[in-house]
């Protein structure tokens, strides 16, 4: 999705993009049906780990989609996924990390 | 000093760069030139470390006679700070949390990565300028207003902040106004370490010479960009943290404050339910990765040193780029091991401890090939070399040290104790402190035109070299001993640390004396630059691409692109005319 | 001084400086918002007891304005596909469109807090509140900034579509890319502190 030439407007033609904005809107579509989705089934509050399991599923597939299509993630180059790759994996530890360290020992008291 | 900022005739002429000539505000302080921007940055890191030195020295009266009153000085300081010269508890604290917070935020990075980095890398690889100038220039200026910030907490009532450099909770929430300042400051220095962090990794992938694969990188280029990745992946939760305390202090929240928290006999009013480790996880999740952001320029700048004053490759380099990245990559999962008395279980420690073993292997292998690169050199003895072969045995007695501090039990007597002070020490003042020495006078005709006067060198040198042994080695003793780390009264109030006193005295005028050996460096740095050696482009004979630019370079750095046809250390190459055959030479 | 792959891309990495650079800062901010999400796992665990989302915070003022920032998502998108097909007009649309969604996203949350303050639903109430102003306040910073140079791509930094209209255009996907991903942090904002 980047030009590739200095002057030329972009290496993309017209009907590419077309193709593109029939993706944005199905995209949009998407993310309002799930965005319905993921507040009615809060609505049944069901019991924490099972709700956060639903919620946290949606709203990866809700981010994965901003992330892919509006953000262009699926057609990125390697370098981008590279250093993504290297953010997740040190995303985790960060969220992982703390809170079994500080449950660790925790039966120990 | 030359303009470095001055047009070449011959540059860039595919576009026509009107350059009108920058007015001096333009051209000396708000430039987006790479090379001004390291001087603004290295001048600026070296002050601060002269000012954070300066707080160290007068802790060091405090540990060497407690409860003296310090002659002159003591009353200038003001009765609020020290009654009749003698220093106040509070006071000790304050210099010891500026000393650190200072020496490795506004000292040691921004000389080590804002500096050498700036300086020093777009010419290393060929190119005109950082990536995105403009931000470069923006990154300085946060530097800056964070320095202001930590300089004008001084002076705010109450003092600067005393809670360590650590600004562990519950006690840095508590604390006076300083410790709000300290996290404003904070703010604002780790803004300008990521947008440094995003220009390096930008310009060290994008614009590099034609030739110049990232496997004939300098090692120097390598250690910045790992450097830069370990700045902007590790203080975002920092900054995060930081958010957080500012809001407990401020907005009266309670992430880090626990409940039914006591002070002074009162109960605190806030709602409690925080945690105190929250803060250390996030601090540490920076602070071990920014330890090693302290060291990794350090070895890149001795690496360069040491390849260009033996006249010869460096030894393994392909396994000192791999350990770099490991070490890189490793550094962000050890950090626990500074929380091993947190009254975490068997497995986490176990964890941390076994990801701490693992992460010293990349950094045995990187010195030992630095070490066997001496071997069979024709090494040519100038002050920077003298430095960077220096720091081999200091970081080695630091790494060394390091090791029973990361194994859990080992670390039950020596945690908080001066033990942990000699190590991270010996690392970062004869460690890191020499390889940015050797830098300066490396780089220094580069930046200038001129040489450093070298008889001012050795003097410096071997100084700083013998003093730094003996303030640092006898807090090995102390330390094993079982003296803690931050007692203002350095021990006297406990018996077990008797034995031992005495050594503060030796550490504190050695201490003193370092100071003196500092003087012939402050006097040679301003002196040389008008009557130093004048030299040309390469007076070190060296290898790599910044030896091809003008001494100094201009704006753009080149007459034209430079191009990479070899490594970067191709020297004493058998059948070659000279003992160096450069990278950028055809 | 022109710095190379400003504007054009360098042939072995196949990107521009500034889709780096974005991508680079938003891996920053991605590390940031995650010390945010651990220090609301640890805090939540920690508690003895913790509310559950809709019982103090606004479910469907939330859901409105989740549908808002999403739509700005979409509007902005098109602001640059826009630019993609010159038509510049259309850009106007669209990015004028995304500043005034992002707009009206601060207008709610200003009077979602100001209802909870008025209550005395401060952060310093207890620890839900505390992480709930914290990490929606930071976002709500972040749409301010966004918005911001939107604003300045819409109105005075649109100067540059005349005279360099490709670097315009992959000035406007990166800060595309930004409101992007501020609007990915509200996608797990919303459910972690409205719906659990």
């Amino acid at each position: 999705m980047t030009s590739d030439h200095a002057t030329s407007m972009t290496g993309d033609h017209a009907v590419d993009i077309d193709r593109h904005v029939r993706v944005y809107i199905t995209v949009f579509v998407a993310l309002m049906v799930l965005t319905i989705v993921t507040v009615a089934v809060s609505r049944f509050h069901l019991p924490v780990p099972i709700a956060v399991t639903v919620a946290l599923l949606v709203a990866i597939i809700k981010g994965s989609l901003v992330a892919c299509y509006f953000m262009h993630l699926i057609s990125e180059k390697k370098l981008i996924y590279a250093v993504l790759a290297l953010t997740a994996f040190f995303f985790v530890a960060l969220l992982a990390l703390p809170i079994v360290t500080v449950s660790d020992g925790y039966w120990i008291h | 000093m030359s303009d470095p900022t001055a047009v070449t005739p011959k540059s860039h002429v595919a576009h026509e760069i009107h350059h009108e000539e920058l007015g001096f505000w333009r051209k000396y302080v708000f430039s987006t030139d790479h090379k001004v921007i390291g001087i603004q940055y290295a001048v600026t890191g070296l002050l601060f470390l002269l000012f954070g030195f300066s707080l160290m020295m007068l802790m060091r009266w405090q540990l060497a006679y407690p409860g003296a009153a310090l002659p002159l000085i003591g009353q200038l300081l003001g009765e609020a700070r020290m009654p009749g010269g003698t220093m106040l508890p509070e006071f000790y604290n304050e210099l010891g949390a500026m000393h650190g917070t200072i020496m490795v935020f506004l000292g040691v990075v921004p000389l080590a990565v804002g500096g050498f980095g700036n300086f020093v890398l777009p010419l290393q690889i060929g190119a005109p300028d950082m990536a995105f100038p403009k931000i470069n220039m923006v990154s300085y200026w946060c530097l800056f207003l964070g320095g202001i910030t930590m300089l004008g907490s001084f002076l705010v009532p109450g003092g600067a902040a005393q809670s360590g450099w650590t600004s562990y909770a519950p006690l840095s929430v508590i604390a006076g106004t300083g410790q709000t300042w300290w996290l404003i400051g904070m703010i604002f220095l780790i803004t300008s370490s990521l947008l440094g962090a995003l220009n390096f990794i930008t310009t060290t992938i994008q614009l590099r010479a034609k030739g110049l694969t990232f496997m004939r990188f300098p090692f120097f280029c390598w250690a910045q960009f790992v450097t830069a990745f370990l700045l902007l992946l590790a203080f975002p939760p920092l900054e995060a943290a930081g958010v957080m305390q500012l809001m407990d202090r401020v907005a009266g929240t309670s992430f880090f404050l626990p409940s039914g928290l006591v002070v002074s006999g009162q109960a605190l009013t806030n709602a409690g339910g925080g945690n105190p480790l929250l803060w250390q996880h996030l601090f540490w999740f920076l602070a071990h990765p920014e330890v090693y952001v302290l060291i990794l320029p350090a070895f890149g700048i001795v690496a360069e040193i040491i390849a260009n004053n033996t006249r010869k490759p460096l030894w393994g380099y392909r396994s000192m780029v791999y350990s770099l990245v490991f070490l890189g990559f490793m550094s962000f999962i050890v950090w626990a091991h500074h929380m091993f008395m947190t009254g975490m279980g068997t497995a986490m420690a176990a964890f941390f401890q076994t990801t701490t073993m693992i992460i010293s292997i990349p950094s045995v292998v990187i010195l030992t090939a630095l070490i066997i690169s001496l071997w069979g050199g024709s090494i040519r003895f100038n002050t920077p070399m003298l430095f960077a072969t220096a720091f081999l045995p200091m970081f080695g007695i630091g790494g060394l040290t390091g090791l029973p501090l990361g194994l859990n039990i080992a670390d039950i007597p020596l945690h908080d104790t001066y033990y942990v002070i000699a190590h991270f020490h010996y690392v970062v003042a004869p460690g890191t402190i020499f390889g940015l020495m050797a830098g300066i006078y490396y780089w220094y005709p580069k930046a200038t035109g001129r040489k450093m006067n070298e008889t001012l060198g050795k003097i410096h040198f071997w100084g700083t070299f013998i003093c730094m042994n003996v303030v640092f080695m006898p807090m090995f003793i102390i330390g094993m001993a079982g003296v803690s780390r931050r007692l203002f009264d350095a021990g006297t109030a406990y018996n077990f640390a008797q034995p031992t006193m005495h050594w503060n005295a030796v550490s504190s005028w050695g201490a003193w004396t370092m100071a003196l050996f500092q003087i012939p460096f402050i006097v040679n740095f301003f002196w040389s630059i008008r009557n130093g050696a004048t030299v040309g482009e390469n007076p070190w004979q060296a290898t790599t691409i910044e030896w091809s630019a003008p001494s100094p370079p201009p704006h753009g750095n080149f007459h034209g692109s430079p191009e990479a046809y070899r490594g970067p250390y191709e020297y004493s190459v058998p059948g070659a005319a000279t003992d160096f055959v450069p990278q950028y030479e055809a | 001084m022109d710095i190379p792959y400003t504007v054009e891309v360098r042939r072995d990495t196949g990107l521009t400086n500034g889709k780096i650079g974005i991508w680079l800062f938003l891996a920053s901010e991605v590390m940031l918002f995650g010390a945010l999400f651990a220090s609301y796992i640890l805090i939540r665990t920690g508690a003895p007891s913790w509310p559950r989302g809709d019982t103090i915070l606004d479910v469907p003022l939330a859901t409105f304005n989740t549908i808002v920032l999403i739509s700005s998502s979409v509007t902005m998108v098109m602001a640059w596909a826009s630019l993609m097909r010159r038509r510049f007009g259309t850009y106007r649309i669209y990015m004028g469109a995304t500043i005034l969604l992002g707009l009206v996203f601060l207008v709610v949350k200003y009077f979602e807090y100001g209802h909870h303050l008025r209550l005395g639903e401060f952060p310093s109430s207890n620890n839900f509140l505390a992480i709930y102003f914290t990490l929606t306040g930071l976002h709500m910073l972040h749409v301010f900034g966004g918005m911001v140079v939107n604003a300045y791509f819409w109105g005075p930094g649109a100067k540059l579509w005349k005279t360099n209209p490709v670097w315009f255009t992959n000035r406007v996907e990166h800060s595309g890319l930004f409101w992007h991903f501020v609007d990915l942090v509200w996608i797990f904002l919303f459910p972690t502190l409205y719906l659990l």
